[in-house]
């Protein structure tokens, strides 16, 4: 926990110094989208990566969370934050009535149950034209206005979104460390031995899945208010994927893995853009690799390293202890 | 139209996509019997399929048996070399990274296909002529034919194979247990390879007779995998004649749905059917048991 705080300190202090150094606003809206990602990829890690649970309708959950936020302000005029709560509760509500009877099937089966369940979202999404604008999409979603201040530009976006990504993170790096987290742990292991343990299993994998759908819901409000049109392309099954690719490719067992891996798997589409129609093939080369020689994700490559670096920091004391 | 000729027309187009869909999932079946792995890269195999066949035959000219058999060869060989290069040389993979391994060769499958032959959709003429036969009112293609019996030969075979050969024995007991298997001298690597090979030739043979009727393009593969994958899980997963009999299944209520109800929602219906099969007959429409 010391070196999680030492190197959440040390993260808060490069993202704020950043848009000072770097002005350019495509490289801080860039950012602001890895916050997002983050978001829905630590959701997943807390699933699979602690609890065992493979969900592949993590955008969904994201879509639900956008589309409530957009549909409650831009056409009923609801206030943005209330809406984004109601968003996050109806979310929470949906992921228990799919919870409940999915989560008591494994492996594939609850992949693919939970990949159905995304598929008639996003179709949802596309036919319920008078509601949600359909294929052409929803415009007109207000910005957030916290205490006078418009949430309107790039940078004051960045500093809405990295505040609550921390503190998410602050949250889940507790969280997995304590009884809730050991009991993941547990059951992850084996379901049957957990229940043996008195650890009332399927109640914490449907709170599990509850939780990351929230998380991912709060991702979705905060992506609506940024891009103010959304359309539901955005949240369809190759996004489930790719949420679950930032997870493999960060490393599933940690939330610095869903850091890195939202990092790198938003920074490199972009990249790749320069490569017009080559994106495809790079990508997947490079995802191919990262899978057949670092399965363990990018964060066991680097954490060492990283380790030691902190620890001479440590050493001259820079954060005490 | 009457409506008993309009039902019967699309019970005929159900049938068409749905014999499809059933020869995805007994390819999804294949790999998965011998690996536990979901393939999420079978629907490449129907893309390259339609695609290598569309090259053979209208670019290069190829006559069409030729061309049919050439096709099989070169996208067998791919899903040999996917094998090969992705899956055999890694020493204990997780599930996981198994299943996502197969995505990231989708997506490179999918770039190479665009590269290849471009964003557009491509043509292939029918196998034998375009006239309709017209029967109760309902025009069927002759190509619904070549489908429909394309599909009772795979049937036929894939008994054959499991039921009276070496291999597709070697086939079974691998799915069932694989050490124990090995140790009855079982080459359990070879299975799985002719596994993906098998796999890969299925896909291709069905993409091969679905493009006269649908035209094909670099991107279609994740939505007959999703599908395919569908009609396994209704099916019962690893039983091929539940999957042949769910892609049909799939592929009616499919139709139905789009014709008598809404085109939009037509694809919600195999997935709502499938989530409540999950929740309700998890071992699937034919299945005799429970999974755990």
């Amino acid at each position: 926990m010391g070196n999680d705080y030492k190197a959440l300190v040390l993260l808060a202090i490069g993202l704020a110094i950043f848009p000072w150094v770097v002005a350019n606003p495509y490289y801080i809206s860039v950012l602001v989208f890895v916050g997002i990602h983050a978001l829905l990829a630590m959701g997943l890690t807390l699933l699979l990566g602690f609890a065992g649970q493979l969900s592949l309708c993590q955008a969904a959950f994201f879509g639900i969370g956008a589309y409530t936020s957009g549909v409650l302000t831009a056409r009923f005029g609801i206030n943005p934050w209330l809406a984004m709560g109601m968003a996050m509760g109806f979310t929470g509500g949906v992921s228990v009535l799919l919870g409940t009877p999915a989560l008591k099937l494994r492996g594939h089966y609850l992949a693919m149950a939970t990949l159905g369940f995304g598929e008639i979202v996003n179709i949802v999404l596309k036919e319920w034209v008078d509601l949600t604008g359909g294929p052409s999409g929803l415009t007109g979603i207000p910005r957030l206005v916290l205490a006078g201040t418009k949430f309107d530009t790039e940078v004051k976006y960045y500093f809405l979104v990295w505040p609550i990504v921390l503190a998410v993170m602050i949250f889940l790096l507790h969280l997995v460390r304590s009884r809730v987290g050991r009991a993941l742990q547990a059951l992850n292991r084996s379901e049957q031995a957990a229940e043996v343990m008195g650890i009332p299993v399927s109640a914490y994998k449907i709170k599990t899945f509850l939780l990351s759908a929230v998380l991912s819901s709060l991702a979705g409000s905060l992506y609506a208010h940024f891009i103010t049109v959304i359309s539901p392309e955005s949240y369809s099954i190759v996004f489930s994927l790719m949420i679950l690719v930032m997870v493999i490719v960060g490393g599933m067992g940690s939330f610095w893995g869903s850091l890195i891996g939202a990092f790198v798997m938003t920074i490199l589409p972009e990249y790749l853009r320069m490569f017009e129609d080559w994106d495809i093939i790079i990508y997947g080369m490079i995802l191919l690799f990262i899978l057949m020689f670092m399965p363990k994700g990018l964060v066991f490559v680097i954490q060492s390293p990283l380790k030691k670096t902190l620890k001479r920091l440590g050493a001259i004391s820079l954060f005490g202890r | 139209m009457d409506s008993f000729s309009q039902l019967f027309q699309l019970f005929i187009t159900g049938v068409t996509v749905g014999s499809i869909y059933a020869m995805v999932a007994v390819g999804f079946n294949m790999i998965y019997n011998t690996t536990d792995v979901v393939n999420f890269a079978q629907g490449e195999f129907v893309m390259l399929g339609g695609l290598v066949m569309v090259s053979l035959h209208a670019t290069f000219g190829i006559a069409m048996p030729l061309a049919f058999f050439l096709t099989v060869a070169i996208v067998t060989g791919v899903g040999i070399a996917f094998e090969r290069l992705t899956i055999h040389p890694l020493k204990k993979p997780s599930l996981v990274t198994l299943v996502l391994i197969t995505i990231a060769v989708s997506f490179l499958l999918r770039g190479i296909a665009m590269f290849v032959w471009g964003k557009d959709s491509h043509p292939l003429p029918a196998f034998s002529g375009e006239k309709p036969i017209l029967l109760w009112g309902a025009a069927i293609l002759p190509q619904t034919l070549w489908i429909v019996g394309v599909v009772l030969v795979l049937v036929f075979f894939l008994t054959y194979f499991f039921n009276f050969t070496l291999l597709g024995k070697a086939f079974r007991a691998t799915a069932i247990n694989k050490e124990a298997a090995s140790l009855m001298g079982i080459d359990v690597k070879k299975v799985v390879l002719f596994s993906f090979a098998m796999s890969a030739a299925i896909g291709a043979v069905a993409g091969m007779i679905i493009t006269p009727i649908t035209l094909i393009e670099y991107d279609r593969g994740p939505m007959f995998g999703i599908k395919g994958f569908c009609a396994a899980i209704l099916g019962g997963i690893g039983n091929s004649g539940g999957a042949v009999v769910a892609g049909l299944v799939i592929g009616i209520l499919e139709s139905f749905g789009a014709g008598l109800l809404s085109s939009g929602y037509k694809d919600a219906m195999a997935f709502l059917v499938m989530l409540l099969i999950l929740f309700f007959r998890p071992g699937g429409l034919l299945g005799k048991y429970e999974i755990e």
